[in-house]
């Protein structure tokens, strides 16, 4: 037997070992994409689903237009900004204090691992709900419980009030209370994610490291500053592309606590409002085009520059 | 007291307190929603401010009355059949698949990688009105077995990817032995990868359960009959039923969540492992 034909003869294995997890990728993944580029240059209802019309040739930019012609396009962009770098940074934050917190060995720090891994582990539905719950003004108990000891005046709602206006020391001002929920929603549910990364990061980080510097007479803050975080820097840039990435198009989260409402509207959720609240199919893939031509921007600047770092 | 000690007391000081910010941050709700289905449901409407949970006046009845008049019993059943078909399906491909990838030699095996790593980053909610598009045109959208092909798709490229990294960590020598032995290339792969590759598998595996059984958006689109729904999916639809009975939404809402979380305790050594490596998304 020859080289070759041994090469031919492992080559077509391997084709054959990989064909069905291509077939579902071609079919599940890659082809909607496309079909999805399609229907977005196509004037397609929610009605038209059953009939031939979906494969008629009718191509235009209408929808897009429709899209970026919205009203309230800018302000759904802002708020998807705000959303997905305010949760982003907030979650990779909260990551950060965790992982420093169980970065030295005490009894029961797998226990707590294990504990703070919780908000990424649980179904989001049953999460979403419950903190409806804690955060509800009547039943809730965070309002309920800050009312009768004195700490609110009276109940805020905070999943279903656009503005809140907030007063220190003279200084009025006010914040987007919905918006400011979500975020914090985002934060707590996904910093386990940043916790994990981060941690990992750390205990990879050389102990002469420490040493030397305490020789060198580095108190602990200094050390901190000087050798952990910029040790850090690499897995927190590539974190906050990862979270960006993932917080720009999500959708569940947002729905699930507010379906949109009282300001806190992101364009994932304008995917799902044009094809069942419009029932207007075309412009909802129009827009998950938008989204996905924003994501090829980040995947591009995570291959040119993440992969790098990470090799 | 040199800068020294007063930093390292600081540092004592902000850990205590870091720890149990942090401890009740994020225990507070899971007691939260355990506690308030287990409450009967005057206790809520009069005393929603009541942080304990009286072991007296424990009501089960919320859990009766999801299962039995709810019919959270079959969306307990739908969960488990599409997460366990999910994860067979997965796993198995992913093995075959990652063994294809690291063993043997063929053309555009970089470029797998490559697009393993854009399919890992690729957003649900861009697939789900093409795919909610197609599959309504053919009649086949409200199907748990089209759900399972949807999270295979999710699913598999990530496995593959994961099992492939362990893959190459196994020596060649004792597989080498086995061709020599005359074992064929699944031979190999059930005699010795298999085997050898238990732990990758077990955390390949619970991933693929947990995306399944958490999986919320193309659920909730695709599924239109009741006796279809998963227990996400049945979770929304009582949530927005029974508005004001917070007690049937927590107790269901523990259902969900419950199984998920003894897993996952129970596992923990391979879940913080193959969560590093690129097991979950979101």
């Amino acid at each position: 037997m020859t080289i070759n034909s041994k090469y031919h003869r492992e080559s077509r294995l391997a084709f054959w070992m990989l064909a069905p997890t291509f077939a579902v990728v071609l079919a599940f993944v890659v082809f909607p994409v496309l079909w999805n580029l399609w229907i977005s240059l196509k004037p397609v209802s929610l009605a038209d689903l059953r009939g031939d019309a979906l494969f008629q040739f009718n191509l235009s930019l209408d929808n897009f237009q429709k899209v970026f012609s919205d009203p309230d396009f800018e302000t759904v962009l802002l708020t998807t900004l705000v959303y997905t770098i305010g949760g982003s940074l907030l979650s990779i934050l909260l990551g950060l204090m965790a992982a420093l917190l169980l970065n030295s060995r005490f009894l029961g720090r797998a226990l707590l691992r294990g504990l703070f891994i919780a908000p990424y582990i649980a179904p989001v539905v049953a999460l979403t709900f419950t903190w409806s719950f804690i955060l509800d003004p009547q039943l809730g108990v965070f309002n309920q419980f800050a009312v009768n000891h004195g700490i609110l005046a009276q109940p805020i709602p905070f999943l279903s009030q656009r503005w809140l206006d907030l007063g220190i020391i003279g200084v009025g001002f006010r914040i987007p209370l919905a918006l400011f929920s979500v975020i914090l929603f985002e934060g707590w549910r996904y910093f386990p994610f940043a916790f994990l990364f981060i941690l990992a990061r750390l205990q990879a980080i050389p102990d002469e490291f420490f040493h030397a510097a305490s020789v060198d007479g580095a108190t602990p803050f200094q050390r901190f500053f000087h050798i952990t975080l910029p040790q850090l820097a690499t897995v927190l840039s590539t974190l906050f592309l990862f979270r960006f990435i993932w917080t720009f198009t999500k959708f569940d989260d947002v729905f699930l606590l507010t379906r949109g409402q009282a300001g806190t509207k992101v364009l994932p959720l304008n995917v799902y409002d044009y094809a069942f609240g419009e029932f207007n199919i075309g412009a909802s893939s129009a827009t998950a085009m938008v989204l996905f031509g924003v994501l090829a921007i980040f995947i591009f600047i995570y291959f040119r520059w993440g992969m790098r770092i990470e090799n | 007291m040199s800068r020294e000690q007063i930093e390292h007391t600081i540092i004592r000081v902000l850990r205590i307190v870091g720890i149990l910010f942090f401890v009740l941050m994020v225990a507070f709700p899971f007691y939260w929603m355990i506690a308030s289905s287990l409450r009967p449901l005057e206790e809520i409407l009069m005393n929603p401010a009541n942080l304990g949970l009286d072991f007296r006046k424990i009501d089960l009845s919320a859990y009766y009355n999801v299962l039995f008049d709810h019919g959270f019993v079959r969306y307990i059943l739908n969960s488990l059949y599409v997460s366990i078909i999910t994860v067979a399906l997965s796993v198995a491909l992913a093995t075959v698949g990652g063994y294809a990838v690291t063993r043997l030699r063929f053309r555009g095996q970089s470029f797998m990688s490559y697009s393993i790593l854009i399919i890992y980053m690729f957003p649900a909610i861009v697939l789900v009105i093409p795919l909610y598009v197609i599959f309504s045109h053919m009649g086949l959208r409200d199907s748990v077995n089209v759900l399972i092909l949807v999270y295979l798709a999710q699913t598999l490229p990530v496995a593959l990817y994961m099992l492939r990294s362990y893959f190459k960590t196994l020596p060649l020598e004792i597989e080498n032995a086995g061709l020599i032995d005359g074992c064929t290339r699944f031979g190999v792969i059930w005699r010795i990868i298999i085997p050898l590759s238990a732990p990758a598998l077990a955390s390949v595996g619970l991933y693929t359960f947990m995306i399944a059984w958490n999986e919320f958006l193309f659920a909730f689109m695709f599924l239109d009959t009741p006796d279809k729904f998963t227990l996400s999916r049945g979770v929304v639809q009582l949530a927005g039923s029974v508005h004001l009975s917070k007690q049937l939404v927590m107790a269901a809402s523990v259902l969900v969540t419950l199984p998920i979380l003894f897993l996952f305790l129970f596992f923990e050594r391979y879940l913080a492992r193959g969560m590093t490596s690129g097991a979950m998304k979101g």
